[in-house]
């Protein structure tokens, strides 16, 4: 056999990476087994996983990490390049931008609990408005807004205490990666 | 007691000002906006058009005698009408934008306006 000529260095980060990134397809696939009264209502449970690598890792590699969940996820769900890709794209896009600028927030008085309602909020925002200007072109979708903001407040809330408690842990994760490597 | 202590002092305030936000988005979103106007109509011409912020009442002459109309904060409603079914009088208060009640045989009706125009059914 030929030895491949192109070497690809895969650094620690790049382990990192990926193996954050399964955790977050992982649970984007859970967020889908779970039922939801409405389409656009999830727990959004992949974005924990954003949340302890923005607090851990800092915001280049939760970038990392979420897109590689989105094109990853949606791959395996089946709805690559489909309206819902690119509405989970832009949610996630609108609140990757909101926590750039939300962890600048003085980490004494906002914790993860803040970071993970604002970037919920984002989230429905971004859909909604590309819902409003590409899928659905009338201002009656914006009707669906108060159950989708009540439902990010909530999810929003929830996910960010589970972040929360994991922050509060110490980081297992690069002696596991060893092991296992 | 465990999870509370992983929300810092700005999180709640987040989280509050996210409950109001929702809460501001109902009103907001669905209902056409919310109530500021009754019109009071008497024989389908406009008899007074009232903000809904002070209490008021008017008296409003029909055909079969007076039809008493209440105002309050964000409400209003017919006390008594000379009406045989008093169908408007049972109807209570009204409170959201498109909700009316008509005093038919006294020739009254009042009806609430929001910012912007609520109709009962559209056809295309």
């Amino acid at each position: 056999m030929t030895r491949s000529v192109i070497e690809l260095t895969v650094t620690a980060e790049d382990r990192r990476v990926a193996w954050l990134a399964t955790a977050a397809v992982g649970l984007s696939l859970v967020d889908a087994a779970i039922p939801s009264p409405l389409p656009g209502v999830k727990p959004g449970l992949a974005n924990i996983v954003t949340l302890v690598v923005l607090v851990r890792y800092g915001w280049g590699t939760a970038v990392w990490v979420s897109a590689l969940r989105v094109l990853a996820g949606s791959l395996l769900l089946g709805f690559f390049l489909a309206p819902g890709f690119f509405l989970s794209l832009t949610g996630t896009t609108l609140s990757l931008l909101t926590l750039g600028l939300a962890r600048y927030l003085p980490a004494r008085w906002f914790g993860p609990v803040s970071l993970s309602i604002l970037a919920a909020f984002a989230h429905i925002g971004g859909q909604l408005l590309l819902a409003r200007a590409w899928l659905i072109p009338h201002d009656g979708v914006f009707l669906l807004t108060p159950v989708f903001a009540a439902a990010a407040l909530v999810f929003g809330t929830i996910n960010g205490l589970i972040a929360a408690k994991l922050l509060a842990e110490p980081a297992p994760t690069e002696a596991v990666g060893l092991v296992r490597r | 007691m465990h999870w509370l202590t992983l929300i810092r002092p700005g999180d709640w305030l987040v989280m509050l000002l996210s409950a109001v936000a929702v809460g501001v988005s109902i009103p907001v979103f669905w209902q056409g906006g919310l109530a500021d106007r009754a019109i009071i109509r008497q024989e389908g011409k406009v008899f007074a058009e009232i903000d809904l912020k002070a209490r008021k009442h008017f008296e409003v002459a029909g055909p079969l005698g007076t039809t008493l109309i209440a105002v309050e904060p964000g409400r209003a409603r017919v006390v008594s009408d000379p009406s045989p079914r008093q169908y408007c009088v049972k109807q209570g208060w009204l409170m959201r934008p498109g909700e009316i009640a008509i005093c038919a045989p006294n020739r009254v009706s009042v009806q609430i306006a929001g910012r912007t125009k609520v109709y009962d059914s559209i056809s295309y």
